[in-house]
């Protein structure tokens, strides 16, 4: 129960970052911190005390793995967030060299 | 799980120091351990295919980090209502984490998963695939779906950041 | 000693660095290799895998400078790696209508615990390395060389 919490502890401090920072850098700061209290939430939730790797081994009979299925989704989660990330720089790298700036309260011009 | 939530600690702990640094290079590195931490936490919690992954994928995002943020620092200015911002956000968080306190008590206990769907796929995963490693099996073969869209959403995101980084311009006549 | 000083600016990292590059680039190729050819057998797979051999060109360039890793693996090479490896997953996946409905597994099973084994599984993986990795190495070539024309 106080595991869960500390998750989600970790959860808000993104969700700080994100709201309270100017700089775009820390923004995408804030949005990794997010990605990582997300996945490992999903893991805490199918985790058995005292359980195995869900991997077979030759001549044993395993009895109590923990959960392949939220394993499965979060690897792919993983992944993903990491091309996600990457486009997000692409588009900051390319903002700076548009304003000459990180600034968000400086990046308001809509020009055509 | 003593040693579980030592990691939880750490991670706040690194999660807090890339918030507040004023380096930029700092914060990044600050969040490279916290993504390190996290690796072993899947250590901990018996996922190794999770922990190799999040181990490589976390060196190539700290790659990309500091190629954008390196000889590019701003100076911090403190701008208006900054007292009412801060107070108004922070009650916002605490506000949301009672919530989340409340709603938290209707999970499973931590140690004991429901387990409905997996049951299954734990039972027969050899037999009908054979695959020793459960977590292929699910990927590949059960719900091999959800590995077609991933590939689909990791191609657009190659094509998106060619995209944006291509040379832009007009010819000048 | 100010020719040595242009040499190493020009040409990417100090020599201990090109000295270790040499020796170890091999082995991470290698080993993601093996990650993912045992995919089906013990913790990795396709993703993993693609991740770490992307990582050794990535290794390369960042220690010798953008013009040795572009020779031996310039874009559009990269780009018809990661068109092939969507399409071998495409194409195994519509195979499966052999067997009866999209994506079945088709192919014999094999015993458990050896190499051959599990089906389609194998080659799947083999697919999923040549996406992700030729995919991230654009993705990064696209970051350092695309955007240095643009500051000059």
């Amino acid at each position: 129960m106080s595991i869960y919490f500390l998750c989600l502890v970790l959860f808000s401090i993104g969700i700080y970052c994100i709201l309270r920072k100017r700089n775009l850098i820390k923004i995408i700061i804030g949005l990794a911190i997010i990605e990582y209290a997300v996945n490992l939430f999903f893991i805490l939730v199918g985790y058995r005390m005292h359980g195995r790797a869900p991997i077979l081994a030759r001549d044993q009979e395993i009895l109590n793995m923990v959960d392949p299925l939220v394993q499965a989704l979060v690897l792919t989660a993983i992944v993903i967030g990491l091309a996600t990330t990457a486009l997000i720089v692409a588009i900051a790298i390319r903002i700076y060299e548009k304003y000459g700036t990180f600034d968000i309260t400086k990046i308001k011009k809509l020009r055509g | 799980m003593i040693e579980l939530q030592l990691l939880l600690l750490f991670m706040i702990v690194g999660a807090i120091i890339a918030v507040e640094a004023r380096d930029l290079l700092s914060s990044v590195v600050a969040v490279g351990a916290v993504g390190l931490g996290l690796s072993l936490a899947f250590l901990v919690l018996k996922a190794p295919d999770l922990a190799i992954t999040q181990l490589v994928v976390e060196i190539l995002c700290l790659i990309i980090l500091i190629r954008a943020t390196i000889n590019r620092d701003l100076p911090l200015i403190k701008d208006g209502r900054w007292h009412f911002n801060t107070i108004s956000t922070l009650v916002f968080i605490v506000v949301f984490l009672g919530l989340a306190y409340l709603s938290l008590k209707d999970l499973p206990v931590f140690g004991q998963p429901l387990l409905r769907v997996a049951a299954n796929y734990l039972s027969e995963g050899l037999s009908k695939t054979g695959a020793a490693n459960l977590v292929s099996s699910v990927i590949l073969d059960f719900r091999a779906y959800d590995t077609l869209g991933e590939a689909t959403v990791l191609f657009t995101a190659v094509m998106g950041v060619l995209a944006v980084m291509r040379k832009t311009g007009r010819i000048k006549d | 000693m100010p020719n040595k000083q242009i040499n190493t600016k020009q040409t990417g990292m100090t020599l201990i660095v090109k000295t270790i590059t040499r020796l170890t680039v091999g082995l991470i190729l290698l080993y993601g290799i093996y990650i993912v050819l045992h995919g089906h057998l013990t913790p990795g797979g396709g993703f993993p895998g693609g991740v770490i051999v992307a990582l050794s060109f990535i290794h390369l360039m960042l220690a010798f400078g953008k013009e040795t890793a572009l020779n031996r693996l310039n874009q559009m090479r990269a780009s018809f790696f990661e068109s092939l490896g969507a399409i071998l997953f495409l194409g195994i996946a519509l195979l499966g209508f052999l067997g009866g409905y999209f994506f079945v597994n088709f192919i014999n099973k094999g015993e458990a615990f050896n190499l051959f084994s599990a089906g389609i599984i194998p080659l799947c993986n083999i697919a999923i390395c040549f996406k992700v990795g030729a995919g991230l190495f654009l993705i990064f070539v696209a970051l350092v060389v695309l955007s240095n024309q643009e500051e000059k």
